[in-house]
C-alpha cells in the first residue's frame, strides 16, 4: 500500500517565501512613507491648530515669555524656555546682531547707536508645532507625540530623557527639565485649550501680535490673517512644515 | 545655583547668539563614549573575521583576543547611553515599546542581535571543545562552571569539532554584515538629524564604520602586545606586521572618506558653511586639527606607511606599533568628540556658539565615562582567565581551503 507522503519541496519553499516577500513589498508600496512621519493631518472636521505672529506688532515686552514661565511652571533659570523673544538688529554695515537676554524677560538693550541701525525688530519664538515634526519622529519610545489637533506634546511620565528630540528640533524649542530629567516644551497650553481657554502667551500679548486658531476653519482669525498677510515660516528648506507663521519675517531670521 | 554654575559660566562666555535652550549641552562626554566603545567592538570583531572568513592566517594569534575584546566592550556598550538618560530606569521602555520611526529605538535590537546571536554564539562554538576538556581537567566549582558553560554538551568527537567549525564560520559570515550594521547604524543616529548640518551627512554611517574598524584594530593590536608583555611571552611580529598593514589600509580609506566629506562641505559651502568654518577653526581647532587629524591620522599614517617600505629591527617596530595604536585610539576618541560635542557647540540659528568644559573634578559624566572605559579591561582580564586562548587545543587541520 502506497503511503501518501506530502513533501515540502524546494519549489514550495521558494513560492511561499516569494509570496511573503511580495506581500511585504506590496503593502509598503500601497502605503509608502507612512513610517517616516509620526502623525498626519486628520481627515474630517477636527481642529488643526496653527499660530500666527505679526512681527510688525511685537514690541518686545516679552510678556509672552514671562507669562509662559509662570503658567507652565518653567524653571526660572535663563536656560529653559518654552517661549522667548529675540531682538534682531541689522546695522548699516550689514552686520546682524541677535540677542535674547533671559529670553527677553529682563528687557532688551540696544547697544548699537540709532544712526547706525538699518533696521531692528523683535521675533517671538516658540514651538512651531510642525506638521512633519522631526522631534516626534526621533523619539525612541514615542513619548513625544502629536495630538490629533496637531500639537506636539510630551508624555513626561514616559519620556526617558535621552535628549534625541532636543537634537532633532531645528528651532531650539526643547530642553531637558533639570529637576525631572525629562524633556519639556511648549504645549500651546494644551491644559487651557481643553478647558476652552486661550494659551497664556496669547492672553498676555498687549498688542495682539500673536494669534492662534483652527487652520481647518478657513474663516478663523488665524486662517484669515495668513490669507491677508504675506506670511513665512522658519527654515522652510528642512521640510518640517511648521504651523507657526510669521508676518513680515526678514530673511535674516533663523 | 550651584547646579547651574557651569551653565552660567557658559552663558557668560557665549560667542554671538545662541537659542536660549541651546546653552546647555545635552549630550556630554558619555555620548562621546557611546559611539567610541561601540566602534571598538565592531572593529575588534572585524579583525577576528579577517582571520576566520578571509583566512588571513597571520592573524590567527589575535583571533580569540579580538573576540573576547569585542565581548568585553560589548557588555558595557549600552552603559554610557543608559547612564546618560534623564530617567535611566526607564531605558527598558525602548525595548518593550520601541517607536519605530526613531533611529535610536532600534539600537537595543541591533545590540541584542549582535551580542546574543553573533558574539556569544561565535565564542561558544569556538571554545566549546576546549570547555569540555577543561571541565574534565578541573575539579570542584570550576568543573561545574565549565560544564555549565558547555551547556552540558560534552561531545568531543572529531565530527562535533568539525560541526563547531562549520557553524562558527557561518556565524562569522553573518557577523561581518552585523558588525557593519551595528556601527553604521550608530552613525545613522547622528547622520539622520537634518536639524544639525554638522551631523547631517549621508557619509556619517560610512565614516563611523571605517573609524570603528581603525579603532578596533588598534585596540586589539595594543591588547595583544599588552597581554604578551604581561605574560612574558614573545609577540608574533609577523602577526603584528599584518595587523599594521590592515590598519594602514583602513586608515587610508577612513581618512579619504572624512576628507571627502569635508571637501564636499567646503566646496558646496551651503548656508551652514560659515558657522561650521568658524567652529572648526575656533572651538574645535585643538581637537580636530591637532588631535584627530595630526595625532590620530597623520602620524599613524606616516609611521605605518614608512614601515611598509622599511622594516627596522623587531624591537623598534614593536615600540612603534604600540605608539601608533595609542595615537589611533586617542585620535578616534577625538573624532567622536568632534562629532558629538562639536555638533552641539554651534547654534542652530547659525549666529553663535556655546562652550563645553569638561569638569574633571566634579563632573559625574567624566567619572562615569572613565568607569565605562576601564571596566571592559577588567572584564577582558576575567575572560582571558576563564577562557585562555593560549590553553586552547590545536586547531583542526584544514581539509580544504575555504
Amino acid at each position: 500500500m502506497a503511503i501518501e507522503k506530502k513533501n515540502f519541496s524546494r519549489r514550495d519553499f521558494i513560492k511561499q517565501t516569494s509570496m511573503f516577500a511580495g506581500g511585504v513589498v506590496f503593502v509598503s508600496l500601497i502605503n509608502p512613507m507612512k513610517v517616516v512621519y509620526a502623525t498626519k493631518k486628520p481627515e474630517g472636521k477636527g481642529k488643526w491648530y496653527g499660530i500666527a505672529i505679526d512681527i510688525e506688532k511685537c514690541i518686545g515686552c516679552a510678556n509672552c515669555a514671562r507669562t509662559c514661565k509662570i503658567e507652565n511652571d518653567v524653571h526660572k533659570e535663563p536656560f529653559f524656555f518654552r517661549n522667548w523673544v529675540e531682538q534682531y538688529t541689522i546695522t548699516n554695515d550689514e552686520e546682524i546682531l541677535v540677542s535674547s537676554p533671559n529670553g527677553g524677560i529682563d528687557g532688551f538693550e540696544q547697544p548699537v547707536p540709532e544712526e547706525d541701525i538699518y533696521k531692528t525688530f523683535f521675533v517671538p519664538k516658540m514651538c512651531n508645532h510642525c506638521t512633519k515634526s522631526p522631534c516626534t519622529q526621533v523619539c525612541p519610545v514615542g513619548a513625544s507625540f502629536e495630538s490629533p489637533e496637531g500639537i506636539a506634546l510630551v508624555d513626561q511620565t514616559y519620556c526617558i530623557g535621552c535628549g534625541y528630540c532636543v537634537q532633532a528640533c531645528p528651532y531650539g524649542c526643547r530642553y531637558i527639565d533639570p529637576d525631572k530629567g525629562v524633556v519639556d516644551k511648549c504645549t500651546l497650553c494644551y491644559h487651557r485649550l481643553k478647558d476652552g481657554l486661550d494659551p497664556a502667551c496669547m492672553m498676555a500679548c498687549p498688542t495682539h501680535a500673536r494669534i492662534y486658531g483652527d487652520l481647518n476653519d478657513k474663516e478663523s482669525e488665524v486662517s484669515l490673517f495668513i490669507k491677508e498677510h504675506n506670511c513665512a515660516v522658519l527654515k522652510q528648506q528642512l521640510n518640517t512644515v511648521p504651523k507657526l507663521y510669521y508676518n513680515a519675517l526678514s530673511q535674516e531670521v533663523h | 545655583m550651584n547646579k547651574f554654575e557651569t551653565l552660567y559660566e557658559a552663558l557668560a562666555n557665549l560667542d554671538g547668539f545662541i537659542y536660549p535652550n541651546e546653552i546647555a549641552l545635552n549630550w556630554d562626554l558619555l555620548i562621546v563614549m557611546y559611539p567610541y566603545i561601540t566602534g571598538l567592538v565592531a572593529g575588534a570583531f572585524i579583525l577576528a573575521s579577517l582571520n576566520r572568513v578571509f583566512d588571513i592566517k597571520a592573524l590567527r594569534p589575535t583571533y580569540e583576543i579580538s573576540l573576547l575584546t569585542a565581548l568585553a566592550f560589548m557588555l558595557v556598550a549600552t552603559m554610557p547611553l543608559i547612564s546618560h538618560l534623564g530617567q535611566p530606569f526607564r531605558f527598558y521602555e525602548m525595548l518593550i515599546t520601541p517607536h519605530l520611526t526613531s533611529a535610536m529605538a532600534i539600537f537595543g535590537f541591533v545590540y541584542l542581535w549582535y551580542l546574543m546571536v553573533v558574539l556569544l554564539l561565535e565564542i561558544w562554538f569556538d571554545y566549546r571543545y576546549d570547555m569540555v576538556i577543561w571541565s574534565k581537567e578541573k575539579k570542584g566549582f570550576m568543573r561545574f562552571v565549565y560544564r555549565a558553560l558547555t551547556l552540558w554538551v560534552l561531545d568531543t568527537s572529531h565530527e562535533s569539532r568539525k560541526t563547531d567549525e562549520k557553524i562558527g564560520y557561518f556565524i562569522t559570515v553573518v557577523g561581518i554584515p552585523s558588525a557593519f550594521l551595528l556601527h553604521g547604524y550608530v552613525g545613522f543616529i547622528f547622520g539622520s538629524i537634518k536639524a544639525n548640518p554638522w551631523w547631517s551627512t549621508v557619509m556619517m554611517p560610512v565614516i563611523f564604520l571605517f573609524s570603528a574598524m581603525v579603532s578596533g584594530i588598534a585596540l586589539v593590536m595594543f591588547i595583544y602586545m599588552g597581554v604578551n608583555y604581561l605574560r612574558r611571552q614573545k609577540t608574533d611580529i609577523f602577526c603584528l606586521d599584518t595587523i599594521a598593514k590592515y590598519l594602514f589600509y583602513i586608515l587610508i580609506i577612513d581618512f579619504t572618506l572624512e576628507s571627502l566629506d569635508q571637501i564636499h562641505r567646503i566646496y558646496e559651502a551651503d548656508e551652514s558653511f560659515d558657522i561650521l568654518k568658524l567652529l572648526v577653526r575656533g572651538k574645535l581647532f585643538f581637537t580636530f586639527f591637532i588631535m584627530q587629524i595630526g595625532l590620530g591620522t597623520i602620524i599613524p599614517l606616516s609611521v605605518l606607511g614608512f614601515l611598509q617600505f622599511k622594516k627596522p629591527r623587531e624591537r623598534i617596530r614593536k615600540i612603534l606599533y604600540a605608539i601608533v595604536s595609542v595615537c589611533v585610539l586617542v585620535g578616534i576618541f577625538y573624532m567622536r568628540w568632534n562629532v558629538v560635542i562639536g555638533g552641539q557647540l554651534f547654534s542652530k540659528s547659525f549666529y553663535g556658539f556655546t562652550s563645553y568644559k569638561v569638569d574633571l573634578i566634579g563632573g559625574i559624566d567624566v567619572w562615569l565615562s572613565v568607569l565605562w572605559f576601564v571596566i571592559p579591561f577588567f572584564i577582558l582580564a576575567f575572560l582571558l582567565w576563564l577562557l585562555p586562548p593560549w590553553k586552547k587545543a590545536e586547531d583542526l587541520p584544514q581539509e580544504k581551503s575555504l
